[in-house]
C-alpha cells in the first residue's frame, strides 16, 4: 500500500515497508576536533573571525606552500579510535583525494585512503533497553574546505546562483571521519538505532574532550546510507547516502523516510539510483543531488609533501590511559558495584540522580542508603517544590552525613527527616542541627530503662499480655516509650528492654 | 672570450665575498654592473623574465651598510644572485614560466629565499624557465626560449636554462635552481657551470611551486665548485614548514670543496655507471668524459665499472611518477584565487567549471597539458596500479642499485647529459626525443641522492660544453664537491682558466662592456 | 589494458583535468600521448609483487607539529591575486555541482 507524500514522491507506510524489506543502514560522521589550529597549518581553527582572516599560503594553497601535520589532531584521531575499540595503526599515510571545487583551494583534499589511522572498532548502542553493536570500520583523519555562499539565486542556495564568495577561514581545520560497516538487522528500529548511535557517539567524543560535537553547530556532521534488501535474501540493495541532515531528530526521520521511499520505487518494479540526496528537515523528505554511480575517478595516491604515520605501541597505551569510562560501561560497572537492581539503576539514571548517589557513596553512604535518600525523601521535596534535586540545596556530602549519623546510632530515620528540615531551613550542618534541636538518639540506658519502667507501669493490661507470651503486643509500649522519649530512642533497643523486663 | 670583460662581472663569488670583506668593492657596484650587464645581452639571452633593478640596490646598499658598521649578515652578504622563476618571492612576480601565473605577486617568500634575504645577497630578478619546470631546453617557457651564451641559436638546458646562462653570460655570479630530473644538472653542463641537487631534503622546498613533489630540490647554479658549495650550506638545512626536510645538518660542503681543490683524490674510488654511456651518447661528451677520469685517476682515484641494471627503467619511471604528481599540484591553479582567468567564448553565464576549463586550455602550453594527461591517466582507477603503483616499485629496484653501488665505490660518476647544447627548435616537437636529455640526470632523483655537474670541457665536434656528473649517497653532499673540485682544478690547470673564459663574446646593446 | 589512448579517452582525460582542448588538439595530443605511454609501459613487469615501492625517497616518519597558533595572511594579503573579490571573499562563478 502506498502513501503519497508531497512532490508526488510515492512512500510506502512504515510497516508495509518492514512486512516486504530488511534495511541495511550506514552513518558517515565527521568530528571537527577542537584544536587550536588547523590540521596542516598553524591558522587558528577558531571560530568566527572576519572573512578570509584566518589563511596562510598553506590553507589557502598557494603555489609552493607545503602541509605540517598538527600533532594534536593525531593524538585526537588515536583517542577517538581507542574508545571505538578500534585498532591503531602501525604505519599509514594521508593520501590526496584529488577532484574540483571552488571551496576546495587545492583542488585535492588531503585525507586517507585505503590505509586509515584506525579501524576495526564497535561501539555499543542502547536502544529502548536493547543493545545494537555497531562495526566501526575506520575513522581516519581529513582536513575540511573553505565555506561558500551562493548570490543572486532565490533560496541562498547553489541551484539558480548567479556567482559564490568564498571564505577560506575553515579550509585545513581538522576533521575526523568516522564510518560503520552496513549496520543490519536494525529492522523496525533502524531510523532509533540511526539517532542513538550519532548521539551516543556524540557523548563519547564529548567525554573525550576533542570537539564540541554539536550538529547545530555543524561540528559534528551525520551523512546516512541506507539501503533496502527483500526480507530474508541476505543481500544488500543499492544505497543512496543522504546529506544535509543536521540533527539527532533529523537522522531518525531521514532514515524512515528514505527506508519508505526505497520501498516505494523497489515495490514499483523500479531500481533505485544510487545517488547523494539532500534531506530537508522543514518538508521532511529527501530530494536528489548528484549521482554517485557517475563518480568522480578520485585518483588517490600517496602524499608526498608528508611523512608517513607510525604511532608508537607505546605512544598508543599513553593515549589509551586517558580515556574516560565508556559511559555504557559505567553504568553497568557502578550498577554491579552498588547491587542494584535494573530497575533501581534504571531509575536512579531516570531520575538524574546518577552522579549525586555516586558522589553520596564516594562520601561513605551505603547504596541503598544513598539511593534510599535521593530517590525518596529528597525526590519527593524537589517534586514538590517544583525543582531538579540538584537544585535543592542539599549536598551529596549533607546525605553522606545524615546517614552516618543514622549508622552510627545518632539517629533513626523519622529523626533524620527531621535534620533534613533543618538543612532545608539553612539551620547549618547536620551536625549542628542534631545538636540545636537536641535530636540525638538518647544513649543513657538508665534513662531509657526509666522510661522504659514507666510505659510498663501506666499499661498493665498490655505488660500483662506481654507477659503471656504475646510479644506483639509489646509496640503499643514502644510507641508510648518513643512518645515520651520524643523519638530520641533507638526502637529496637526499647523492644529488647521491654521484653526483657516483662520476660 | 671573457677576458675583455671587467673582472667584477667574471670574478667567483667567494672572491667577490673577499672583495666585499676586504673593502675593495662595494655590493652597489656588484650589483650595478651585474644589472648594466643584464641590460647589455640579456635581448640576447632573455635569461630573465623580471628584473629588480631599485630592489637589489637597495638590498645592496643595505649590505654595503652593514659591512661598514662590520656586522656583515653573512660571507656572502652583498653578492648579487638570481632566482629561478619557480621560486615564491614576496613583492617580486612569480611566473613559473606560465602564462596562468603572468603577474602573480607571491605575499610571502620560499624559504630559501627568506634565507637569502636574511644573508644579505640582493635579488638581482627572476629566471626563465620551462614552463612548470617541465622540460630540458627552457623552449617550453610561456615567455620565449633562454639563448646559449655560449651559441646563442642553442638551447641553455632546462628546465632551468634561464639561471644557468645568467651565470654562464656573468649577468650574475650566483643564481638558484630547482632540479626534479637534472633541471639544474643538465643547464649546467650545456652551459659550462657548476649546478647541485642536494641530497632529497637537504633543501628546503617550502615556496617552492612544486612539480614533482618526490623529487624536486633546490639548488646553487654558479661558475665555480666553492661558489656552489658556499651557497648550498647558505640555503640548505631543516625547515619545520616541510615536512620532508631532513633534520641531520649537512657535513661541511665548503670544507670538502676547499680540501678537493688541493687535488688529492688517493682513497678516492669512483664508479662508472655502465648503463649511462655508449650509443646515442655524442662522442665528444664521452671523450672529454673519459679524459675527466683519467685525471681524477692520476689524481690518486681508483676508478671501476658498475652496473645499475635498472637505470634502463629510470626514464620510464619518471615520466609516470612525475606527471601523475605534477597533475594533482597543477589542479590548484582554476582561475578562482589567483592568476589567469579566462572566460569562455560565446557562453553568457559561464559556470565555475567552464571558467577552470576555458583558464587551463588558455593558460598552459603543449608541454604541461600532455604531462598533466599523462598523470591523470597514471592515476585513473584501473590504471594506477599497473603505472603510478609500478613506477614507484621500480624507484625502489634503482634506490637498490645505488646502494649496492656505493657498498663498493664513494661515488659514481657519468657525463652530465648524453649531448651538448642542440638548436633551439630541434627537438620541441619531440618530446620522447627531449626526455632523452635527462638520462644520466633522472636516477639521482629517483633514489633521492645528491649529485652535482662540473664543467668537462668542449666536445671537440661542436666546441660546445660538455659536463661531468659525480653522485654520492644520500647525505654525502660533501663528496660531490671534494671530488667535483678536485676535478676542477685540475681540469683549470689544464686549460689555462676557467673554462667559460672561452665563451665566445655576446653582442651587447649599446651599454659598455 | 590498452597503451594507446582514443580520442575519446584524452578527451575524458581532460575533462577530468578540467582543461577544454580544440579538437585540433585532441587530435594532436592522442597520438602523442600515446607514444610516451607505450614507452613508459615497459617498466610493466619489471619490479615483481615482492618489491614495495617507494613513496618517500627518505625515510622519515612522525613529523608533526605543535598546536600553537602562527600569524597567518592579513586578508588583503590573501586576496592580493584574486582575480575577483567582494567583502573580503573571493568571487568566483556559478558553481554546478554539489561538494563531495
Amino acid at each position: 500500500m502506498t502513501t503519497t507524500a508531497h512532490d508526488s514522491v510515492e512512500l510506502v507506510d512504515f510497516d508495509a515497508v518492514l512486512a516486504a524489506y530488511d534495511p541495511a543502514l550506514g552513518l558517515e560522521v565527521h568530528v571537527e576536533l577542537n584544536t587550536a589550529t588547523k590540521m596542516f597549518c598553524g591558522c587558528p581553527a577558531t571560530f568566527g573571525g572576519e572573512p578570509n582572516s584566518h589563511v596562510c599560503p598553506t590553507c589557502l594553497g598557494l603555489p609552493g606552500a607545503m602541509p605540517v601535520v598538527n600533532g594534536k589532531a593525531v593524538e585526537s584521531a588515536i583517542r577517538i579510535g581507542l574508545a571505538l575499540n578500534c585498532e591503531i595503526a602501525e604505519w599509514c599515510r594521508f593520501a590526496r583525494k584529488n577532484y574540483f571545487y571552488p571551496d576546495m583551494p587545492k583542488n585535492f583534499q588531503t585525507s586517507q585512503y585505503d590505509e586509515p589511522i584506525c579501524f576495526d572498532g564497535w561501539m555499543d548502542v542502547d536502544v529502548d533497553g536493547e543493545t545494537f553493536r555497531v562495526e566501526i570500520e575506520r575513522a581516519h583523519m581529513e582536513e575540511d574546505t573553505g565555506k561558500s555562499t551562493h548570490v543572486g539565486g532565490a533560496t541562498g542556495r547553489i541551484h539558480g546562483a548567479d556567482h559564490s564568495l568564498v571564505d577560506y577561514n575553515r579550509a585545513g581545520i581538522p576533521l575526523i571521519e568516522i564510518v560503520t560497516r552496513p549496520i543490519l538487522g536494525a529492522g523496525e528500529k533502524a531510523p532509533a538505532v540511526a539517532r542513538a548511535y550519532v548521539a551516543q557517539l556524540r557523548d563519547l567524543i564529548v567525554a573525550l574532550g576533542v570537539s564540541e560535537a554539536r550538529m547545530d553547530q555543524g561540528n559534528l556532521r551525520a551523512d546516512v546510507n541506507l539501503s533496502l534488501a527483500p526480507k530474508g535474501s541476505g543481500t544488500l540493495g543499492t544505497r543512496t547516502e543522504t546529506k544535509n541532515v543536521n540533527s539527532f531528530r533529523s537522522v531518525e526521520r531521514a532514515v524512515r523516510y528514505e527506508m519508505q521511499r526505497h520501498a516505494a520505487v523497489l515495490d514499483a518494479g523500479r531500481s533505485i539510483l544510487q545517488e547523494t540526496r539532500h534531506w530537508h528537515e522543514d518538508t521532511g523528505i529527501t530530494t536528489s543531488g548528484r549521482e554517485k554511480s557517475d563518480a568522480e575517478d578520485y585518483r588517490y595516491f600517496p602524499e608526498p609533501d608528508l611523512v608517513p604515520v607510525a604511532p608508537s605501541r607505546e605512544w598508543v597505551e599513553e593515549l589509551r590511559a586517558t580515556l574516560p569510562e565508556n559511559p555504557t560501561e559505567k553504568r553497568a560497572r557502578l550498577q554491579s558495584e552498588w547491587g542494584f537492581s535494573d530497575l533501581e539503576m534504571r531509575d536512579t539514571v531516570g531520575a538524574g540522580a546518577l552522579g549525586l548517589v555516586e558522589e553520596t557513596i564516594a562520601l561513605g553512604a551505603a547504596p541503598q542508603a544513598a539511593r534510599k535518600w535521593w530517590l525518596g525523601e529528597l525526590a519527593r521535596r524537589a517534586n514538590d517544590a517544583g525543582q531538579e534535586l540538584t537544585a535543592l540545596g542539599v549536598t551529596p556530602a549533607d546525605v553522606a552525613a545524615v546517614q552516618g549519623l543514622v549508622d552510627d546510632g545518632t539517629l533513626n530515620d523519622k529523626l533524620a527527616r527531621q535534620v533534613f528540615d533543618g538543612l532545608f531551613a539553612g539551620e547549618g550542618t547536620p551536625a549542628e542541627i542534631v545538636a540545636a534541636r537536641g535530636l540525638a538518639i538518647v544513649s543513657d540506658d538508665g534513662a531509657l530503662s526509666a522510661a522504659v519502667d514507666e510505659a510498663i507501669a501506666a499499661n498493665p493490661d498490655v505488660a500483662d499480655k506481654i507477659r503471656d507470651g504475646k510479644h506483639a503486643a509489646a509496640g503499643a509500649l514502644i510507641g508510648a516509650v518513643m512518645k515520651s522519649m520524643r523519638g530520641q530512642a533507638d526502637a529496637g533497643k526499647v523492644r529488647e528492654l521491654i521484653l526483657a523486663k516483662l520476660s | 672570450m671573457s677576458a675583455h670583460l671587467p673582472e667584477v662581472l667574471t670574478r667567483s663569488a667567494a672572491d667577490l665575498a673577499d672583495d666585499l670583506a676586504s673593502g675593495a668593492t662595494t655590493s652597489v657596484a656588484l650589483t650595478r654592473a651585474s644589472l648594466d650587464r643584464i641590460a647589455a645581452v640579456d635581448g640576447a639571452v632573455h635569461a630573465f623574465l623580471h628584473v629588480d633593478a631599485e630592489g637589489a640596490l637597495a638590498q645592496a646598499a643595505a649590505a654595503d651598510e652593514r659591512r661598514a658598521a662590520g656586522q656583515p649578515a653573512s660571507a656572502l652578504d652583498g653578492v648579487p644572485i638570481a632566482v629561478k622563476d619557480v621560486l615564491a618571492t614576496r613583492g617580486l612576480p612569480t611566473t613559473c614560466g606560465s602564462k596562468i601565473l603572468e603577474g602573480w605577486v607571491p605575499p610571502y617568500d620560499a624559504t630559501v629565499v627568506a634565507k637569502l634575504r636574511e644573508a644579505g645577497l640582493p635579488i638581482l630578478g627572476k629566471t626563465n624557465m620551462d614552463e612548470f619546470a617541465m622540460g630540458s631546453s627552457t623552449e617550453h617557457s610561456a615567455y620565449g626560449p633562454t639563448h646559449n651564451p655560449w651559441d646563442l641559436t642553442r638551447i641553455p638546458g632546462g628546465s632551468g636554462g634561464g639561471s644557468a646562462a645568467a651565470v654562464a653570460a656573468f649577468e650574475a655570479p650566483l643564481a638558484l635552481g630547482t632540479d626534479t630530473g637534472g633541471s639544474i644538472r643538465q643547464p649546467g653542463a650545456v652551459t659550462g657551470t657548476v649546478g647541485t641537487k642536494p641530497t632529497y631534503g637537504g633543501v628546503s622546498r617550502y615556496g617552492l611551486v612544486a612539480m614533482a613533489n618526490s623529487l624536486d630540490q633546490v639548488g646553487p647554479v654558479t661558475r665555480t665548485v666553492l661558489d656552489a658549495a658556499l651557497l648550498h650550506e647558505l640555503i640548505g638545512g631543516h625547515d619545520p614548514l616541510d615536512s620532508t626536510s631532513i633534520a641531520q645538518p649537512l657535513p661541511g660542503l665548503v670544507d670538502a670543496a676547499r680540501q678537493g681543490a688541493t687535488g688529492d683524490m688517493s682513497g678516492v674510488r669512483i664508479g662508472v655507471i655502465t648503463e649511462l654511456g655508449g650509443d646515442g651518447w655524442q662522442a665528444g661528451v664521452q671523450e672529454r668524459f673519459r679524459e675527466s677520469l683519467d685525471l681524477l685517476v692520476g689524481a690518486g682515484a681508483d676508478v671501476v665499472e658498475v652496473s645499475c641494471p635498472s637505470f634502463v627503467h629510470a626514464l620510464a619511471t619518471y615520466y609516470l611518477v612525475m606527471p601523475a604528481e605534477a597533475s594533482s599540484n597543477l589542479a590548484k591553479f582554476d582561475a578562482m584565487r589567483y592568476g589567469l582567468r579566462v572566460l569562455p567564448e560565446g557562453v553568457a553565464s559561464p559556470s565555475a567549471e567552464e571558467v577552470m576549463k576555458a583558464t587551463r586550455a588558455a593558460g598552459f602550453g603543449d608541454e604541461v597539458k600532455r604531462r598533466i594527461m599523462i598523470g591523470t591517466y597514471a592515476l585513473s582507477s584501473g590504471y594506477y596500479d599497473a603505472y603510478y603503483g609500478q613506477a614507484q616499485k621500480v624507484r625502489t629496484l634503482i634506490s637498490r642499485d645505488f646502494a649496492a653501488a656505493f657498498e663498493s665505490v664513494d661515488v659514481l660518476v657519468s657525463p652530465t647529459a648524453p649531448t651538448t647544447a642542440f638548436p633551439i627548435g630541434e627537438k620541441v616537437d619531440d618530446p620522447l626525443a627531449m626526455y632523452l636529455n635527462d638520462l644520466a640526470t633522472i636516477p639521482a632523483n629517483l633514489a633521492g641522492v645528491p649529485g652535482i655537474s662540473v664543467p668537462s670541457g668542449l666536445a671537440s665536434e661542436d666546441g660546445l660544453p660538455a659536463g661531468f656528473q659525480i653522485l654520492a649517497p644520500a647525505l654525502a653532499d660533501d663528496r660531490c664537491y671534494r671530488v667535483g673540485a678536485a676535478l676542477e682544478s685540475l681540469l683549470v690547470e689544464q686549460w689555462g682558466g676557467p673554462l667559460l673564459a672561452q665563451a665566445p663574446a655576446l653582442p651587447s646593446e649599446g651599454a659598455s662592456a | 589494458m590498452p597503451d594507446s589512448l582514443s580520442r575519446d579517452e584524452v578527451a575524458h582525460l581532460a575533462d577530468l583535468a578540467r582543461i577544454d582542448l580544440t579538437d585540433a588538439e585532441l587530435d594532436h595530443l592522442a597520438p602523442q600521448l600515446s607514444v610516451i605511454l607505450d614507452s613508459v609501459a615497459s617498466i610493466r613487469g619489471v619490479a615483481g609483487d615482492d618489491v614495495p615501492p617507494t613513496s618517500h625517497a627518505l625515510p622519515l616518519t612522525n613529523v608533526f607539529r605543535d598546536d600553537v597558533v602562527r600569524p597567518s595572511l592579513t586578508p588583503a594579503e590573501a586576496l592580493s591575486g584574486a582575480p575577483e573579490e567582494d567583502q573580503q571573499r573571493f568571487s568566483v562563478p556559478r558553481i554546478l555541482g554539489d561538494e563531495q
